[in-house]
């Protein structure tokens, strides 16, 4: 038999499983023994099968016995912890359903007070789910005294797990609580360690959001002010995500009292770390506080923001500028946009920052949407240009992969000139990784620009990526080869592609001759059965003599690959001897993958 | 087969990009410092003042201090409240003369406040801090490099150092200059001075990190009322680096404070100082940029045990707890701080971890890298430790035999495997019939396991000849 032994204790608790000797019961005596097993990895395994061992114990004995036996073991790796306060938050039928599933407090209130972030936001989590399940009376007898104790408790890691409780226990609870509620959390938010109040700050929002309105202008704006003036940057920023909950909440003639103080203030902290969460927040902002304030005070703001002394500030204003645009009044919006913003985003384009030019690169392209087809030509094409000529190959290959917004106001025929250049350069950029980004965009570019265009600036580039000496741009370039296609369709493909393709398979490199055959497989499909069977075939056949072995193996794989496009009989005719000639040959992979094509699943039956 | 390049990549570009398309990660980092502009790797944000509007930055050069005239004092005041003026040091062309002449001036403060006796009056306190206040209090600049790596990459320097190691100076000759008075400055140097300072010690610039432990050094030394406040704020940086940002330049330079800190703490420990021990010291040992600080923080933890024995064994467990699972350069200096503890440990102590502690070390003798096996069978050097091990031979040589005599057939490094001879020689001469008796024992086992399994070897590569 099988008893529990805990590392605090060793008398035995219980003979939990298997003491009656029935069988049925052996895979869970088990998963009990395993889980005071010294490999972690065994005890990791048992508790994550909890559910398992708690519903064949039944709910009475695991209330019993399972979850003393599990609060004592909260000494264990943080691993296994973890995942205990993972599964005690879907525990409640398992003790009983909502009647019993206070029992699971005591456990995951150990859990809330570890060290490890990661095991007592899990326990928060918990905690937060089963607080639904509780009855209000049980809230009140048991779940709110729990939260009481983690407010008080003398180490910081306590304190900071009831930042994330108050706001699901005081909805339901009554008015005295809910007073007691609203008291602990002040004291929380001014608490002496900087950790407990950052986790209040986080945790402000979410309050407000079920506090009375009139308890929201009383407490939660006194806390807001308190916490957006801290000695500390890293509690002061919290405050601003708090400040978008807050001023949703208010009615609009309270905000510029109650909010628009701190706000501003915080636009302005002398901390980078507060005024980049104001930039990174300004849309979010911007609709809570409503179009009057946004006009009056965030205008300015956001232009204070684009001008920042710090790049990383810079950086979030710019890459919030289109939203903050589009979400303008439309009544002025064009006239906002012209006389305060678009000169700031004529400085951003040439700034000295290159994350700050990308930022903006990835959104300036929207803008043309807003301001129509006249603004867009005299005022952002200038700029859309500049940035295409920028030295940083990631902002011009943002405004590359945002062509469509301004295809649709203008068409894209007005860039192509500049256009060209700056694709031609990224696709000869030293790092791979761009190369294979502009790879990415150029179906996009061809289908805009057409196929005249095309044929006479583009094609070349696309051949060239064949034969790069990076394996993955090749590669990208075959599969790009195919969406060429598809767009422009097999005649196409048979008098400007094909013939290139072709022509690689003698070339002395044997890579090369390679991306013949990845082409080929690439293309056999679009391109249909007649050219395949045609122009392709011979050439794959002829290469199946090629003097390099990973060549004749590719053969192999094509001819497996292109066999469904081709005719019964061309395979039987032509395919099948030289599927037959490799399967013997000299290199055992040649041999293997000859083998596979002969009996591969895609072949007819005709073949093995 | 080596393929034959055939792209018409540019010889330059090929240069810097391999064939196999990555780059030594030095050589990348080397191109993106250059693509970082030519503005230098120096970083500020002193003088940028958010919304600044222009003014007049030019300085005149006042007349010499003279200790000895009259109206000396006057004349002192002047020149910190000349010294308050910030200039950006990103421009290097404009106001020349005048950053001259504040360069010269705060030379000429750092030798006044250090040569002379009675300069020190309480009227002058204010203008002192204020001039120090200004010049180095400030939000640290955001990283140039994101993903900075303190061991690779050269750290952003501060851009206005030229002035601000002079303000630094100053402030050091300051607090040690004889007629320096506690009482009245701690007015000025208050919490708030401190939390500031303390904020600072993030710098990437190791010049200013230097000076500020210094400096922190000395104001933990003479304001007796701070201390309790320097030490709680110091856990916050600590207790936030290990749980929530792992990000923070300065902990190496804290620690060596603390490391003489600790040596003055007075007996019994206070709770205080053992929490600080168990939940900030040794949770540090999780930090992934440990070899930062690990010199300094082994230092801390062995002067704690100095101090109170009976905290090895909670200490020896914590470690033990935190013993990294997969990062083998980690490994290695737990291995270092373990021998340091057990140069100091008492006997009596001994015993009670030996059992978890000689566990561990058998594993780490296992170990497939070879600098894990061999940092721990060079404990096997240590003549203290060797003969604590001698003493309680019965206990710890059925926990290591095992993994020793394996070793000595399977490692795949003959220094290891030489090593491990030596020590099973010393270990056998310390007990050899128990040696005997668990060398029979492991035969018999081996035998009805049948052949020698490969499931056994943890080196499946090893030709075993």
């Amino acid at each position: 038999t099988l008893t529990l032994r805990t590392q605090r204790h060793s008398t035995t608790l219980t003979k939990m499983a298997g003491a009656d000797g029935d069988d049925s019961l052996y895979p869970i005596a088990v998963l009990i023994d395993e889980l005071r097993n010294e490999d972690v990895q065994l005890r990791l395994n048992s508790i994550k099968k909890l559910s398992t061992i708690a519903l064949a114990l039944g709910v009475e004995r695991t209330r019993t016995e399972l979850l003393p036996f599990l609060t004592d073991t909260i000494y264990d790796e943080d691993e296994v912890l973890l995942a205990l306060a993972e599964q005690l938050g879907n525990f409640t039928m398992l003790v009983g359903g909502p009647e019993y599933v206070h029992c699971l407090l005591p456990p995951l209130e150990s859990l809330a007070t570890v060290e490890e972030t990661v095991v007592r936001d899990k326990a928060v989590e918990s905690l937060r789910k089963i607080s639904q399940e509780h009855s209000p009376v049980d809230l009140e007898v048991h779940f709110e005294p729990l939260v009481k104790r983690l407010a008080s408790g003398d180490w910081f890691t306590s304190r900071t797990s009831a930042c994330g409780l108050f706001s699901v226990c005081y909805p339901r609870v009554s008015s005295t609580v809910k007073a007691e509620i609203r008291q602990h959390f002040r004291t929380l938010c001014s608490d002496d360690t900087p950790m407990v109040r950052r986790a209040a700050a986080s945790k402000l929002g979410e309050f407000a959001k079920v506090l009375e309105l009139d308890y929201v202008k009383s407490d939660i704006i006194s806390l807001f002010t308190a916490l957006a003036s801290d000695e500390q940057d890293s509690v002061r920023l919290l405050a601003v995500e708090a400040c978008v909950s807050i001023a949703t909440l208010l009615p609009q003639e309270d905000l510029e009292t109650l909010v628009m103080p701190t706000l501003r203030q915080a636009a302005e902290d002398k901390s980078w770390r507060v005024r980049y969460m104001v930039a990174d927040k300004f849309s979010e902002l911007q609709k809570a506080v409503g179009p009057e304030i946004t006009k009056n005070d965030l205008v300015p703001a956001f232009q204070n923001l684009l001008k920042d002394c710090e790049a990383e500030v810079r950086a979030a204003a710019a890459n919030k500028v289109k939203e903050f645009c589009e979400n303008l009044p439309e009544d002025n919006r064009e006239q906002i946009i012209m006389t305060h913003i678009l000169p700031c985003v004529k400085e951003l384009v040439s700034d000295t920052n290159q994350h700050v030019k990308s930022a903006l690169a990835s959104v300036i392209m929207g803008l043309s949407t807003i301001l129509g087809k006249d603004n867009t030509i005299e005022h952002l094409l200038p700029l859309f240009l500049a940035q295409l000529k920028d030295e940083c190959p990631e902002v011009r290959l943002n405004i590359i992969s945002n062509l469509d917004c301004v295809n649709e106001v203008i068409g894209i025929r007005q860039l192509s000139q500049s256009l060209l250049p700056a694709i031609v350069e990224l696709a000869e950029d030293a790092k791979w990784r761009v190369r294979l980004a502009i790879i990415e965009y150029m179906p996009l570019l061809a289908g805009q620009l057409g196929v005249e265009f095309f044929d006479e600036k583009l094609n070349t580039l696309c051949m060239a990526w064949l034969i790069d000496h990076v394996y993955a741009i090749r590669e990208a370039a075959t599969c790009n080869l195919m969406k060429l296609v598809e767009k422009f369709g097999a005649d196409w493909a048979q008098n400007t592609i094909v013939p290139k393709v072709l022509g690689m398979a003698n070339d002395p490199n044997y890579l090369h001759r390679m991306t013949t055959l990845f082409c080929i497989n690439a293309l056999s499909d679009v391109c249909g059965r007649d050219i395949t069977t045609k122009q392709m075939l011979p050439v794959v056949l002829k290469m199946s003599e090629d003097q390099v072995a990973n060549v004749r193996f590719n053969v192999a794989k094509s001819l497996q690959k292109i066999g469904p496009v081709l005719e019964k009989i061309t395979l039987q005719n032509q395919v099948k001897p030289v599927l037959d000639k490799l399967a013997t040959d000299k290199d055992m992979d040649v041999k293997y993958f000859a083998h596979e094509a002969l009996s591969g699943e895609c072949l007819p039956y005709e073949y093995s | 087969m080596a393929a034959k390049d055939g792209s018409k990549m540019s010889a330059a570009a090929i240069a810097a990009e391999k064939v196999d398309g990555f780059t030594r990660k030095s050589v990348r980092k080397a191109q993106q410092r250059q693509r970082r502009s030519l503005s230098s790797s120096q970083g500020s944000s002193q003088f940028r003042t958010h919304g600044a509007v222009p003014v007049d930055l030019s300085l005149s050069p006042l007349p010499q201090l003279m200790p000895e005239c009259v109206n000396q004092q006057e004349l002192f005041t002047q020149k910190l409240q000349q010294c308050c003026v910030l200039f950006d040091f990103f421009d290097s062309v404009t106001d020349l003369k005048s950053k001259e002449v504040k360069r010269a001036t705060l030379n000429e403060l750092v030798d006044y406040v250090s040569t002379n006796r009675g300069v020190l009056v309480e009227a002058a306190y204010p203008d002192i801090t204020n001039m120090i206040i200004t010049n180095i209090f400030r939000t640290l600049p955001p990283s140039d490099n994101p993903d900075f790596d303190p061991e690779e990459d050269e750290p952003t320097l501060e851009a206005s150092w030229p002035h601000m190691q002079l303000v630094y100076e100053f402030l050091l000759r300051f607090l040690e200059n004889p007629d320096f008075q506690p009482s009245i400055a701690k007015r000025y140097i208050d919490q708030r001075f401190v939390l500031q300072l303390l904020e600072l010690f993030d710098t990437e610039d190791p010049r200013e990190r230097d000076f500020l432990k210094t400096i922190l050094h000395r104001i933990y030394g003479k304001f007796l009322g701070l201390r309790a406040f320097i030490r709680k704020q110091i856990n916050n940086i600590f207790l936030r680096f290990i749980y929530e940002s792992e990000h923070f330049n300065g902990v190496a330079e804290l620690l060596e404070i603390l490391g003489s800190i600790i040596n003055g703490f007075a007996l019994p420990l206070k709770a205080e100082h053992k929490q600080f021990l168990m939940k900030v010291l040794l949770p540090l040992h999780t930090a992934k940029a440990l070899v930062l600080f690990h010199a300094q923080l082994a230092y801390c933890i062995v002067q704690f045990l100095e101090k109170d024995p009976t905290l090895t064994e909670p200490v020896i467990r914590g470690l033990l707890k935190f013993w990294p699972k997969t990062c083998s350069q980690k490994e290695v200096m737990f291995l270092g701080e373990m021998e340091e503890i057990l140069d100091v440990i008492e006997p009596t102590q001994f015993k009670k971890i030996q059992e978890p502690l000689f566990k561990q070390i058998s594993k780490c003798v296992t170990n497939p890298h070879f600098q894990v096996a061999e940092r721990a069978l060079y404990l096997w050097n240590n003549e203290y430790i060797l003969s604590l091990i001698e003493e309680n031979i019965d206990k710890i040589l059925p926990l290591m035999f095992g993994s020793l005599y394996r070793i000595s057939k399977e490692h795949w490094n003959p220094t290891i495997v030489a090593l491990v001879y030596n020590v099973l020689k010393t270990l056998m001469e310390m007990n050899g019939s128990l040696f005997d008796d668990l060398t029979a024992s492991y035969k018999n086992d081996r035998q009805r396991c049948g052949t020698p399994s490969r499931l056994n070897n943890p080196y499946p590569h090893t030709l075993s000849s």
